[in-house]
């Protein structure tokens, strides 16, 4: 009993949407796609919130919008446009891949490809390292001068 | 090479230091929305007037009639920011000699004409937009809003919030004054 208690009131929070019961479109296709484009489109009030979850007044009016266009015939991609056309690609969650954000697209993999390439670079370089074992002739006739000094000095 | 990598804190510091001076700019608005409609033709709508109202409703239409730029202002009864705004766009309006023109946004009519009676209509043309259909053809994301379009009908310029205080007062003034809305030393 208590465990039933328990997945139910676990289960209870994440059913809760801001979608309202008269915004729901009457056909369950249209609504199930209603519910996806809802997803993907930023309340413009709440910023950070799409407005399938958001209170806020304009998202309501866009929620019932996306479900009007839906009920005209439109395919996902112009419900999308059309609200894009009047709020500008700042709506979408997820930025659109076009030349403008190429940058926000590529840097990333950009990024890590120069970290791996200058990693691996200074890692082979440390690894080439070789160490001179020989010395030149300089340091040999060094050698031999400072070991015949201590020898003659323990001589003395 | 080596000398580069010894070089590497510092470059780190300039990016860092650059990216937080940047952030510190007290102009910078991390919550500004770019709005697609600026240089924009404005969009379609027509809205009735307001009930109640002598004030003549507003369309896409009327921009045509024109001789030189308008402001355009969205605001409802229920906003209190409004109510503050409301004397400044008055103040544009009758000591600048702007024109202005209002969409009522989400309002009831009653309470429209109520507020508008108490603090005065500066507005020319009035449009009831209740169900909000062209504050979202306009982009809008909240009252007030204040727009200043082109007389055929380019919308030059948006500010989101209310124009109230020294600073957005003065900016809103020098894009009236861009936009040739209104003259200088008038």
């Amino acid at each position: 009993m208590r465990y039933i208690l328990i997945l139910i009131f676990t289960i209870i929070p994440l059913m809760a949407t801001a979608v309202e019961p008269d915004e729901v479109l009457a056909d369950p296709v249209l609504e199930a796609r209603a519910r996806v484009i809802s997803k993907e489109l930023r309340c413009v009030v709440c910023k950070n919130q799409d407005i399938d979850s958001s209170n806020a007044g304009v998202a309501r009016d866009l929620r019932l919008l996306v479900r009007e266009r839906l009920v005209e015939g439109d395919t996902d991609e112009e419900v999308i446009a059309y609200i894009v056309a009047r709020y500008g690609d700042y709506v979408l969650l997820k930025p659109p891949f076009k030349p403008s954000t190429y940058i926000l697209w590529f840097m990333p993999p950009i990024l890590v490809l120069l970290a791996i390439g200058f990693g691996t670079m200074i890692i082979l370089q440390a690894r080439n390292k070789t160490v001179n074992r020989s010395l030149s002739n300089s340091d040999e006739e060094e050698v031999v001068r400072i070991l015949s000094t201590i020898q003659n000095g323990d001589e003395k | 090479m080596r000398r580069l990598i010894a070089f590497a804190p510092l470059i780190i510091a300039v990016v860092f230091g650059g990216f937080f001076f940047w952030g510190l700019n007290p102009d910078r608005d991390p919550n500004e929305i770019p709005s697609v409609l600026i240089s924009q033709p404005a969009p379609e709508f027509s809205l009735e007037k307001v009930e109640g109202l002598d004030t003549p409703g507003f369309s896409r239409a009327d921009f045509g009639d024109l001789d030189r730029p308008v402001i355009v202002n969205v605001f409802a009864s229920w906003c209190v920011p409004c109510r503050a705004e409301h004397t400044v766009l008055t103040k544009f309006v009758e000591q600048d000699g702007a024109r202005l023109f209002g969409i009522n946004y989400k309002d009831k009519p009653k309470d429209a004409v109520k507020w508008l009676e108490e603090l005065g209509n500066p507005y020319e043309r009035i449009g009831s937009d209740i169900d909000g259909r062209a504050g979202i053809e306009w982009g809008i994301s909240g009252v007030p809003e204040t727009f200043i379009v082109r007389e055929d009908g380019t919308v030059l310029y948006r500010y989101v919030g209310p124009v109230v205080g020294e600073e957005p007062e003065k900016r809103f003034r020098l894009a009236l004054i861009e936009a040739g809305a209104i003259q200088v030393g008038e």
